[in-house]
C-alpha cells in the first residue's frame, strides 16, 4: 500500500508503541487573530502536541492605529482625548500623565481640587477595570455567571462617571492644567453609592471564584511568572504584583495627592493565574478606599489652574508615569515649543507585560493557555497603541 | 366508544410521529427554562424582553434567528459526511425517547433490555460528532471532537456502572420493572447506595452532555464551539443545541426513572397514587431539568486532564464499590 510521505507505516507504529515511545506530530494552531480568548485581534502562533503546548508565540500589531505619530500632528488639547482610546478600560487615567507632563514642562499649578477629582476619577475607572477583567477571567475559565454580576456593579459607578463627563467610554476630562469642568451635584452621592455596592458584594463574587474548587484547580500553579522574569521583561502592574513585586507608582513615587490616602498594595507570592487575580480583586477594595478617603477631603476651589490661552509647552523634554489600571504607564514627551508635541513616547504597560506570555506559555495545556492569557489582563488597543 | 383498531404499522407511525413531536418541542421546552432559569440566576436581562410579557418570545425569536442563517460548508469539508454528522448527533437522540415511560402504559416500546438500550443508543451521538470534527477541516473542531470522544469512554462506564446498579436492585433491564420496583425512588432506598449512585449518574449525564464544568468539547473560549465550530443556521442547532437539549430532556427523563422512582408518588402512601402517574413524572422530571440547567451557571469548567482523572481516579472507583455494595445488599439483605 502506497504511503503518503511523512506518513509511518503500521509496523513503524506498532514498534513505536511497543517500545514506549511513540512518535507524535506537533501541529501548528493559529490561535487569533479573530478568537473569543483574545478580545481583540491577538495571534498566538501555538505549537501543540494533543492538548500540550510545547511553544506559543505571541504575534501583535494587528491593532497599531500609529497613535505616536497621530499625536504629532494635533496641539496638546487635542491629544488628551486621542490618548485616551489607548486603553479602552482604563480611558480616564491614560489622559492623566498626558496632561501631568503638559502641566510640568509648562509649570501649571493645578487646584487641589481639581487633583482630588483626578484621583476619584482615575480609581473608580480602576474599578471598573478591573470588574471587567473579574468578569471575563470568569468567562474564560467557563464561569459565564461572574460576567453578569461584574456588569451590574459596574453600571452605578459607569453612570456616574457619565454623569460627570458625558462619555461612558471615552470620557476627555482632563485638560492640561485641570479637568473639563467641576462634577455635576449628585455625582458624589452617586459613585458612593457604586463604589459601596461593589465592597458590599465583592465578597460574594469573590467566593464564587476565589472559593470555588474547580476555579482553584485551574489557576492554582498554573502559568507561573517567577519574579525574576517579571523583572527582566518590565512587567508592572497587577500581574507584577502577584509575583511578588511591591511596585506601585502610587505608592512608590506619588503623584497627584496619592501620599495623602492610606492604602495598601496587594501583592502576592506565587506568580500563578490564582495570585494575579487575586491581586486583582483586592485592588477593588483598595481604589474604593481611596475613592471615600478622596470624597471625604475634596477641598472646594475652582477646577482648572491659570492655563495661557494657547497650550504650548516650552523647549524639553520629561518623562511621567502613573499607575495605570493594568501598569505602569509612561510617557516622554519632547517638545521643540511648539503647540504639539516634538515626540511623545508612549510606555504602556499591556505591552511589557504581553512580552513575558511566551515564557509563561510554555510546555502548558491548551486549557491553560486560555486561563494564562485571561489572568494576563491586557487590552489589545494598549499593546499596539 | 368504539373501537379504534390499528394495523401494528400504523400504530407505529403514531409512535414515530410522537416521538418526531415531542423531542424537537422538548428541547424548545429545555431552551426556554435554560433562558429563564439563567436569567433569573445571573441577572440577565435580556431575555426579559423579546415578546414582552415576561420575554416569551425568547426562544422563538432564537430559533427563527437560526432559521434565517446562511447554510455554510467550507471548501475544504469532507462535503457528505460534513452534512450528515447532524443526522448522526441527532437521530440517536431521539432514539432514546423510545423507552422512557412517561406513565405505566405511556412507553413507545418496552424492551426487555431496557436500560441496555438506552445506554448503547445514548452514546451513538459520539460518532457523529466525531464526524463533525474530522470533516469540518478545523483544527479547533477536530480537538473538540477527540476531547469529545475521550470523555464519552471516560464518562460512560460510571454512567452505565450506576445503572446497572439499580438494576442489580430491581433484578431487571427493563425500565417498567424497575419503576415498579421502587416503592421509595431509589436515590432514597436503598440508604446510601442509590444516594450516591444517583450522584455519580447526574455527573456522568452532565459530562456526557458535554455542559459544563464538563464541557472541555465545546469550550468556547478555548476552541471556539468544538467540532461545531464551522456549522452554521440549522445544522448548528440540530447538532450543537438540539442535541444538547435533547439529551438533557432524555437523561432527566432516565434519571426520573432509574433513581427517582418514575412515574410512581415519592411514598407509597394511597392517598397520593390519586394523582395521575403523568404528573408525578412531570414534577420530578422539572426538578431533575432544574439541577441541570442550576450546574452551569455555577461553576467554572475543569481542564481536560482534570477532567479525565476526575472520571478514572475517582468516579468509576467509587461505581465499582457501589456495584460490590449493591451485590452484598440484594444476597443479604
Amino acid at each position: 500500500m502506497a504511503v503518503a510521505p511523512g506518513v509511518r507505516d503500521a509496523s513503524e507504529v506498532a514498534e513505536e508503541i511497543s517500545s514506549g515511545r511513540l512518535v507524535t506530530e506537533e501541529m501548528l494552531l493559529n490561535v487569533g487573530p479573530q478568537h473569543p480568548a483574545t478580545h481583540g485581534v491577538f495571534r498566538l502562533l501555538a505549537t501543540i502536541d494533543g492538548e500540550k503546548l510545547v511553544d506559543a508565540e505571541p504575534v501583535i500589531g494587528y491593532m497599531h492605529r500609529g497613535y505616536e505619530k497621530l499625536v504629532e500632528q494635533r496641539d496638546y488639547r487635542q491629544i488628551t482625548n486621542l490618548v485616551s482610546r489607548m486603553d479602552w478600560l482604563s480611558n480616564i487615567q491614560n489622559e492623566l500623565p498626558l496632561a501631568m507632563a503638559v502641566e510640568s514642562l509648562m509649570e501649571i499649578e493645578v487646584p487641589p481640587r481639581a487633583q482630588y477629582l483626578r484621583v476619584i476619577m482615575c480609581e473608580l475607572n480602576r474599578i471598573l477595570n478591573h470588574l471587567m477583567f473579574f468578569a471575563s477571567f470568569g468567562a474564560e475559565l467557563g464561569a459565564i455567571t461572574p460576567t453578569f454580576y461584574a456588569f451590574r456593579e459596574r453600571e452605578d459607578i459607569q453612570m456616574a462617571m457619565e454623569a460627570a463627563t458625558g462619555g461612558r467610554m471615552h470620557f476627555g476630562f482632563f485638560r492640561p492644567g485641570g479637568l473639563k469642568e467641576d462634577v455635576p451635584r449628585g455625582f458624589i452621592a452617586q459613585a458612593l453609592k457604586g463604589v459601596r455596592q461593589v465592597i458590599d458584594r465583592l465578597p460574594d463574587y469573590e467566593n464564587l471564584l476565589l472559593g470555588n474548587e474547580i476555579f482553584k484547580q485551574r489557576t492554582i500553579g498554573v502559568g507561573v511568572l517567577e519574579k525574576e522574569v517579571a523583572y527582566s521583561y518590565g512587567v508592572s502592574g497587577p500581574i507584577a504584583r502577584g509575583s511578588g513585586i511591591d511596585f506601585d507608582v502610587r505608592k512608590d513615587e506619588p503623584y497627584l495627592v496619592y501620599d495623602q490616602f492610606d492604602f495598601q498594595v496587594s501583592t502576592a507570592p506565587n506568580g500563578d493565574c490564582f495570585d494575579r487575580f487575586w491581586v486583582l480583586v483586592h485592588e477593588v477594595v483598595e481604589s474604593a478606599k481611596i475613592v471615600e478617603q478622596a470624597f471625604e477631603g475634596l477641598p472646594s476651589g475652582p477646577v482648572m489652574g491659570k492655563v495661557p490661552r494657547v497650550v504650548q509647552a516650552p523647549v524639553g523634554e520629561i518623562y511621567v508615569r502613573s499607575e495605570n489600571s493594568l501598569g505602569e504607564l509612561g510617557m516622554y514627551l519632547i517638545s521643540d515649543g511648539d503647540r504639539r508635541p516634538y515626540r511623545l513616547k508612549i510606555r504602556t504597560p499591556s505591552y511589557n507585560n504581553v512580552s513575558a506570555l511566551g515564557h509563561v506559555l510554555r510546555d502548558t495545556f491548551v486549557s491553560d493557555m486560555i486561563a494564562i492569557l485571561g489572568s494576563f489582563f491586557f487590552v489589545l488597543g494598549d499593546i499596539d497603541r | 366508544m368504539p373501537e379504534i383498531a390499528l394495523t401494528a404499522w400504523q400504530i407505529l407511525l403514531v409512535k414515530v410521529l410522537v416521538i418526531l413531536t415531542i423531542v424537537p418541542v422538548g428541547a424548545l421546552a429545555g431552551g426556554y427554562a435554560e433562558h429563564k432559569v439563567m436569567a433569573h440566576l445571573q441577572h440577565r436581562l435580556g431575555p426579559m424582553y423579546p415578546g414582552g410579557f415576561h420575554g416569551w418570545a425568547t426562544t422563538l425569536a432564537d430559533g427563527l434567528k437560526f432559521l434565517y442563517k446562511e447554510d455554510i460548508v467550507p471548501d475544504a469539508a469532507d462535503r457528505k459526511v460534513f452534512s450528515l454528522a447532524p443526522a448522526a448527533i441527532f437521530v440517536p437522540v431521539l432514539m432514546i425517547y423510545l423507552v422512557i415511560p412517561i406513565d405505566r402504559n405511556l412507553i413507545v416500546e418496552d424492551l426487555d433490555v431496557g436500560i441496555f438500550y438506552l445506554l448503547a443508543v445514548g452514546s451513538i451521538s459520539t460518532i457523529g460528532v466525531l464526524m463533525a470534527g474530522w470533516s469540518s477541516a478545523n483544527k479547533y473542531a477536530l480537538i473538540g471532537a477527540l476531547r469529545s470522544a475521550a470523555q464519552l469512554i471516560a464518562y460512560e462506564l460510571p454512567i452505565v456502572l450506576s445503572a446497572a446498579v439499580v438494576a442489580m436492585y430491581a433484578g431487571s433491564l427493563s425500565v417498567i420493572d424497575i419503576v415498579e420496583k421502587q416503592n421509595f425512588p431509589f436515590a432514597i432506598w436503598p440508604p446510601g447506595i442509590g444516594l450516591i449512585a444517583f450522584l455519580v449518574f447526574t455527573t456522568g449525564a452532565v459530562a456526557e452532555m458535554t455542559r459544563v464544568p464538563f464541557d472541555m468539547p465545546v469550550a468556547e473560549s478555548e476552541i471556539i464551539t468544538g467540532p461545531f465550530t464551522e456549522y452554521t443556521g440549522m445544522r448548528y442547532i440540530f447538532s450543537h443545541m438540539f442535541a444538547e437539549m435533547g439529551h438533557m430532556v432524555a437523561f432527566a427523563g432516565i434519571g426520573v426513572t432509574l433513581f427517582l422512582g418514575g412515574y410512581k408518588p415519592i411514598i407509597p402512601w394511597s392517598p397520593l397514587e390519586v394523582v395521575p402517574g403523568v404528573i408525578w413524572f412531570g414534577l420530578k422530571f422539572a426538578l431533575m431539568i432544574f439541577l441541570f440547567l442550576w450546574i452551569r451557571p455555577t461553576f467554572p469548567r475543569v481542564r481536560e486532564d482534570q477532567l479525565q482523572k476526575f472520571a478514572w481516579k475517582f468516579l468509576i472507583p467509587v461505581s465499582l464499590v457501589l456495584v460490590l455494595a449493591m451485590g452484598a445488599w440484594v444476597l443479604y439483605v
